[in-house]
């Protein structure tokens, strides 16, 4: 098993291809050739669709690459990661490519500029770059190329600037390696970049290090790194899938313009189906290393051909407006209590000390919601909205600075040891990580009879039956009893985390952003299984959530937390419908795949 | 800062003091006659009166405490007593031999640093395997062998055979060479492989990517973006590595025939003069607790995320 897998998050190290998917690249529709540098806009008002592909291209492609193939050296032999990918750039156009980690989609952009992972090696295939096969090229000469033809945004903004050297530095080194501006001359036009990429106050962030700016900032100074050059090419990849959703919008938007303004082609690599449909002109998506599917965004989108395509936009939260919850629940009479009455709850935090005195910061600020038996609440908010806090707080971990936390009117924030172990028995917990939440060491087995073992509950042999009952419940095969985490895949991992939760059989499970670091068709297998637990057992959800998309599909009612206020809460439908704060409508506006006509995804 | 800088010689003064006790109730509480240890080793030629003037200068009849606030007294004062071999103050004897020791460790640092770091970076920086693993395999070796045995080697090739440079003394730079190669070794061998471990994971970071995209050179991504980075565990280790120098010179300096502060601990230990032990012990508090302030210093200026906690 390779390493990869242990990492957080998307483990896009570990990308291998099994299988073969039948290629339909063969038929490369070429997009409208009409399209002038000036004129390369993506605006997806543009009716362009089903005639494009009858259009012979009257330019010559940007980027052409033919028959990649790339493996990658492991323990166990050499995994080939890139089958076969065929994709063409024109001058001024958009192309998104699109596929679920593993697809090849980033190590297929990576090969293009030579920057592949170490172990990783081109086996075969060609890459046109202004009429020049860029895997012929030497190192010194593919150098030239780099940054100053073809400039890349990374996926991770937090940790793809160095975390030493001063920002202003950072952009003007673009400049220096490539002779285009040296000394007093490349500090003003690193700081005219930043401008440019949309940072506030420019001059004072040059000077500033990386630790000091936001997920967002940093994303747009690597902006302004990849486009210094003015490069013909711009490779963007996953630009914004680690940034909060309204921040992603904007820095999308903003990438747009730059590109549109100085005639820059990009390659978009996205997992996210929506963005794909909002930013390209045309769309490419990949599965297992190959290309399955390619031609203009409005057609692949509406009209899949190949079998994948339409389960990726089956699956894709943000295209569908489908939901998995079952009926809303309808007591018929409604219950005395709520399961959980959360009331003016209140979290400070102290900062360090200033001339001005003690400061605090108040991360939670008079959180009040219910949730009722049998319900699900979503708490949907940004990164510091407070929503962890809150759950922290809940959940007993952290103790609140004013207000209550009550379990059918017993109070869960200021109780005696015996009691809030029995608490804590009937709330649950769903990571957001299963790479991370599940210890490597133990068997499945042991992991979902933990919980059963802490509460001596049942001899060995009742533990053991009752784990092999829960991964039955949760739809997993019972060799997996026997297994260690490492063998498993990110939904199957959160299907065991699930298990583990439900062991106890608690009235309340917190799902803390559980499907967030899983890819979208997996997303949906999930929820769905939360949804199918949730009327079979009875039990209520706390869903906590930055993706409205994801919040849409499962919860019946919503609170909108921001900078630790509740600003909204309300039946799902009814925010979602018509969001009463300015800032949920910004939540709102910030799904991708709105920018469509037409709503996405009638697939039959 | 000052702040800083007044609560940093605070904990110095703290752990000064904790050196002394310890050492004092090692060195004098330990069962023993104390004053057997006091007169060094010779009890049997010391006449009574000389016996009887030991006894009054140290106190020896007074309760323990007494004897410790004394002796705690006179330290503050910058009296550590007087050398049992020699009579003269430790102070005085430790400070005549502090210049030769100091110029030792400190050529054996600078050469420690430099060798430790050019193996470190070149090891990472090639891209030809064989010679990647043969200087990566380099800082085992150099770590596995005794300084007492190199020393003697050095002394027998350089010195004896090719009749370079001087095997022993303290005459000038060129007695200074080899005990200061001998002592280097180690201490370089431990900083290249702590080095060379942090270049290898920070080339694998993704600013390093970042940086091979705007089309930056091989050296420049090493030296200005790996580098200062990798260079945080490392300095850790060489302010360990520079306060070892000091023990590493009880060898060294035996082997070579240097005098300082590493024979002068040798030879007290040798003969039990238990005054200038315990003064060495409190130098070298004084040497770790310096190399941890400069180390403390250092690193906001290499990395600004370590914010000095003002």
């Amino acid at each position: 098993m390779s390493g990869g897998l242990v990492r957080g998050g998307r483990a896009r190290r570990s990308e291998r291809a099994v299988g073969v998917v039948p290629a339909v690249a063969g038929a490369s529709a070429k997009a409208p050739g009409a399209a002038g540098v000036a004129g390369a806009s993506s605006t997806p008002g543009a009716s362009g669709g089903s005639g494009a592909s009858s259009v012979a291209p009257t330019e010559a492609p940007l980027l052409d690459v033919r028959g990649l193939r790339v493996s990658y050296r492991t323990s166990n032999g050499s995994v080939d990661a890139v089958t076969a990918a065929d994709v063409s750039v024109l001058p001024g156009e958009v192309v998104a490519v699109v596929g679920e980690s593993g697809s090849g989609k980033s190590t297929t952009a990576h090969a293009i500029v030579g920057l592949l992972p170490a172990g990783g090696r081109v086996g075969a295939g060609r890459v046109l770059f202004e009429d020049r096969d860029l895997l012929g090229l030497r190192e010194r000469d593919l150098r030239a190329v780099r940054g100053r033809s073809i400039g890349l945004i990374p996926q991770d903004p937090m940790v793809s600037l160095n975390p030493v050297r001063r920002i202003g530095d950072q952009v003007a080194e673009a400049l220096i390696v490539h002779g285009l501006a040296s000394g007093k001359e490349a500090a003003e036009r690193a700081v005219a970049a930043l401008d440019e990429a949309g940072l506030p106050e420019p001059a004072l962030r040059a000077r500033q290090f990386p630790h000091e700016l936001s997920g967002g900032m940093c994303q747009r100074v690597l902006i302004a790194i990849a486009l210094a050059c003015r490069p013909k090419l711009v490779i963007a990849d996953e630009p914004t899938s680690a940034l909060d959703v309204t921040v992603q919008r904007h820095i999308l938007d903003h990438i747009e313009e730059l590109t549109h303004a100085h005639g820059t082609a990009m390659l978009l690599i996205t997992h996210d189906l929506g963005v794909a449909a909002d930013r390209a002109r045309r769309v490419v998506v990949m599965s297992r290393g190959e290309v399955v599917e390619q031609g203009p965004a409005e057609r692949v989108l509406t009209d899949p051909e190949h079998p994948y395509t339409r389960r990726l936009i089956a699956a894709a939260p943000s295209l569908t407006g489908r939901r998995v919850r079952p009926r809303p629940v309808r007591d018929p009479v409604p219950r005395t209590e709520p399961l959980l009455t959360v009331t003016g709850l209140v979290k400070e935090f102290a900062l360090p000390r200033t001339k001005e005195g003690p400061r605090t910061l108040r991360a939670v600020d008079d959180v009040s919601f219910t949730v009722r038996r049998g319900e699900t609440f979503a708490l949907v908010g940004e990164s510091g909205s407070g929503k962890s806090t809150t759950v922290r707080m809940i959940l007993g971990l952290e103790a609140p600075t004013e207000g209550r936390v009550l379990i059918e009117g017993r109070d869960v924030t200021r109780p005696g040891r015996a009691e809030a172990r029995a608490l804590r028995r009937r709330m649950q917990l769903v990571y957001q990580n299963p790479y991370a939440s599940l210890d490597p060491r133990f068997t499945v087995s042991e992991i979902v009879e933990e919980p059963l073992r802490a509460y001596r509950v049942g001899t060995r042999a009742e533990q053991r039956a009752r784990a092999a009952a829960l991964i039955d419940q949760v739809a997993l095969p019972a060799d997996v009893l026997r297994r260690k985490p490492a063998e498993l895949s990110g939904g199957q991992r959160q299907r065991v985390a699930i298990a583990r939760a439900l062991a106890l059989e608690p009235d309340l499970v917190v799902c803390d952003e559980p499907v967030s670091a899983l890819d979208v068709s997996v997303q949906a297998q999930i929820l769905d299984l939360l949804s199918r637990l949730r009327e079979e057992l009875g039990v209520s959800y706390l869903f906590i959530s930055h993706d409205l998309a994801v919040v849409r599909q499962i919860a019946d009612r919503v609170g909108v937390l921001r900078a630790g206020r509740l600003v909204e809460k309300g039946a799902c439908e009814q925010v979602l419908a018509a969001p009463t704060h300015p800032y949920t409508r910004e939540l709102i506006a910030a799904i991708p795949g709105r920018r469509r006509p037409r709503p996405l995804g009638a697939v039959s | 800062m000052r702040g800083y800088l007044l609560r940093r010689l605070l904990q110095a003064v703290v752990v000064l003091w904790a050196a002394f006790t310890v050492s004092f109730v090692v060195l004098y509480l330990l069962p023993g006659d104390s004053l057997s240890i006091r007169l060094g080793g010779l009890e049997g030629t010391a006449t009574p009166a000389q016996i009887d003037a030991v006894r009054a200068e140290y106190g020896l009849d007074d309760p323990l405490y007494l004897q410790y606030a004394h002796a705690l007294g006179d330290a503050l004062g910058g009296d550590l007593g007087r050398s049992a071999q020699t009579g003269a103050p430790v102070v005085r004897t430790i400070a005549d031999a502090l210049p030769q020791t100091l110029a030792l460790t400190g050529c054996a640092m600078v050469l420690a640093v430099l060798g430790g770091g050019a193996v470190a970076l070149a090891a990472t920086f090639t891209r030809v395997r064989a010679l990647r693993q043969v200087l990566l395999s380099l800082p085992a070796i150099g770590i596995s062998m005794p300084g007492f045995w190199v020393g003697l080697l050095l002394v027998q090739v350089v010195s004896f055979q090719w009749g370079l440079l001087p095997a022993m003394g303290n005459e000038g730079f060129e007695s200074l060479v080899l005990p200061a190669i001998t002592m280097a070794l180690p201490a370089g061998a431990m900083i290249a492989q702590v080095l060379a471990k942090s270049l290898t994971t920070e080339l694998a970071e993704p600013y390093v990517e970042t940086a091979r995209a705007k089309g930056a050179g091989r050296v420049r991504i090493h030296l200005r973006h790996a580098l200062r980075n990798a260079s945080l565990p490392a300095l850790t280790l060489a302010a360990v590595v520079a306060g070892n120098l000091l023990m590493e010179s009880v060898v060294v300096e035996t082997v070579f025939s240097r005098a300082g502060v590493g024979r002068l601990t040798a030879a007290a230990v040798d003969t039990q003069d238990l005054a200038v032990v315990q003064g060495v012990v409190l130098l070298a508090a004084v040497v770790f607790v310096v190399v941890a302030l400069v180390v403390d210093l250092l690193y906001p200026l290499l990395d600004p995320r370590v914010g000095r906690t003002v």
